[in-house]
């Protein structure tokens, strides 16, 4: 007896489902909510603005920053510890260089942009969703971008290759798993995460990374949607005031 | 075109195909698609493909006139923030006409914290921002109140040929200056300062939906009439 029919009774290719909503911290410059199952990512952007100290300022672009974290009661078990680990600061790492491709910061030389992802709640998956989040948070911010990233973890329980593992399957115990978080950029198609833990075949990889970018392509909707509702009356164009027209006054002084 | 005109883009979006369209302001070509690279409004003028951005921070342009406040006193000069991801810079020859002398306290002339009403007269690629108090109402300013607005609403609070702003300043009899930078400073009768800060507030959330000018009038009116009639009884 393998495993052959998903613990919350999922199609293999099927993600859980996904709320995702931008513009929710009120003092950030640009902000997101990701939700994908049990697990919660929140997003906050600042910036661009001044990097300091001075030495870390790059003249030709701007840096970017990333910052994960698991909030202490997040997990199911133990308490997570807060401050930062081995874990969150590689996730951190891997969370930057999957967003820095998308990232036009050739306009913003010696400056930073800071993008803080926190998870109240977490049931896996937590570096995909911090990633879909934050690029969500990103556009949010106004900051000039190529493409949005849109990432989800794939992977091989026991005989059954699916998309999106909940904790359940990441920690299945009779038979081997891997977990492989990816992350595309949906408009290319090009892979701007790719990370493994644990034993796949060849064959199962490639058609879980086949699974992983029609997965994606389906978060980059929900992206897509929730930006565009963030901002949707401002769509109700009207002649009245030359709304969207040119920039009439030029500071107006007395 | 694949995206109906003034509708809402996202980074990465496909609003156009073919090499009759030109990608102008926050639009990119790759191959024969245009690709939108940030949040915005998708506006197209003939061949011209242009984005109205919806959010982001200010983004200094020469010419502009703006509020801005002093942040540190330099040896030959002031930093000021201007509200964007840069400081500005006011060096001491654009300041003032007068005669500063070797070694002067800079402080006599502005100090931390005070607000400016200045020009940028030049920005240059890395973002460098050179600013002026040589011109027409450009000063330092004192009393009043500032608050801060988003940058991409400054257009709506000023109207056409400054009618908005206009209207604001004949209700409430208050003294305002809109910065282009979103920084927005008032003076006048404490009440009236309020009621104006209010007006502009309605403004910046409601700029979207049609009959504003009107709106903001009726507004404006009905505030004063309760002022009033407070005042009366």
């Amino acid at each position: 007896m393998g495993y052959d029919k998903r613990v919350d009774g999922r199609r293999p290719d099927e993600t859980r489902p996904i709320v995702a909503k931008a513009g929710i911290i009120k003092r950030a410059d640009g902000s997101a909510m990701f939700r994908i199952g049990d697990t919660v990512a929140y997003a906050a952007v600042y910036g661009p603005r001044d990097l300091f100290p001075k030495f870390l300022q790059d003249p030709q672009r701007g840096i970017l920053r990333c910052r994960y974290n698991m909030m202490p009661f997040s997990g199911a078990g133990d308490r997570v510890k807060p401050g930062g680990s081995r874990r969150s600061k590689e996730i951190s790492m891997v969370t930057e260089t999957a967003l820095l491709p998308i990232l036009n910061l050739e306009d913003f030389p010696n400056a930073v942009v800071d993008v803080f992802v926190e998870l109240p709640q977490t049931d896996a998956g937590t570096r995909c969703a911090g990633i879909c989040a934050a690029a969500i948070a990103l556009a949010d911010a106004g900051l000039s971008m190529k493409d949005l990233v849109a990432a989800v973890s794939v992977g091989k329980v026991d005989k059954m290759v699916v998309v999106d593992l909940n904790y359940a399957e990441e920690s299945y115990e009779n038979g081997d798993v891997a977990d492989v978080p990816v992350a595309f950029i949906p408009r290319t198609g090009q892979l701007s995460l790719l990370q493994m833990d644990g034993l796949i075949d060849k064959e199962s990889l490639k058609k879980a990374l086949e699974l992983g970018r029609q997965a994606c392509s389906r978060i980059y909707d929900v992206q897509k949607a929730a930006l565009k509702e963030r901002f949707a009356s401002a769509a109700l164009v009207n002649g009245n005031n030359g709304a969207h027209g040119p920039v009439n006054g030029k500071g107006d002084s007395e | 075109m694949l995206v109906a005109d003034k509708s809402i883009v996202v980074p990465g979006e496909e609003v156009a195909v073919g090499m009759d369209f030109l990608p102008t302001e926050g639009v990119y070509r790759d191959g024969e698609k245009l690709v939108a690279s940030r949040l915005g409004l998708l506006s197209v003028d003939g061949r011209l493909v242009k984005l109205i951005p919806l959010a982001g921070k200010y983004l200094p342009k020469r010419g502009d006139v703006i509020v801005g406040k002093v942040v540190d006193v330099l040896i030959s000069g002031w930093r000021i923030d201007i509200n964007s991801a840069y400081t500005a810079m006011l060096s001491m020859k654009d300041a003032t006409s007068e005669f500063i002398a070797r070694g002067a306290d800079l402080t006599r002339y502005f100090t931390f914290g005070d607000y400016i009403v200045t020009n940028i007269v030049n920005v240059t690629s890395q973002n460098l921002v050179d600013l002026t108090m040589k011109g027409p109402g450009l000063r330092k300013l004192s009393e009043g109140r500032v608050i801060t607005v988003a940058p991409n609403k400054v257009p709506r609070i000023i109207g056409k040929q400054g009618s908005m702003v206009g209207m604001v300043k004949d209700a409430t009899g208050c003294r305002i200056t809109v910065g282009q930078n979103g920084i927005v400073w008032l003076q006048g009768e404490p009440s009236q300062e309020a009621l104006a800060v209010a007006a502009i507030r309605k403004v910046e959330s409601e700029s979207h939906i049609s009959g504003l000018t009107e709106r903001i009038k009726a507004f404006l009116d009905d505030e004063t009439k309760k002022l009033q009639a407070a005042l009366n009884v």
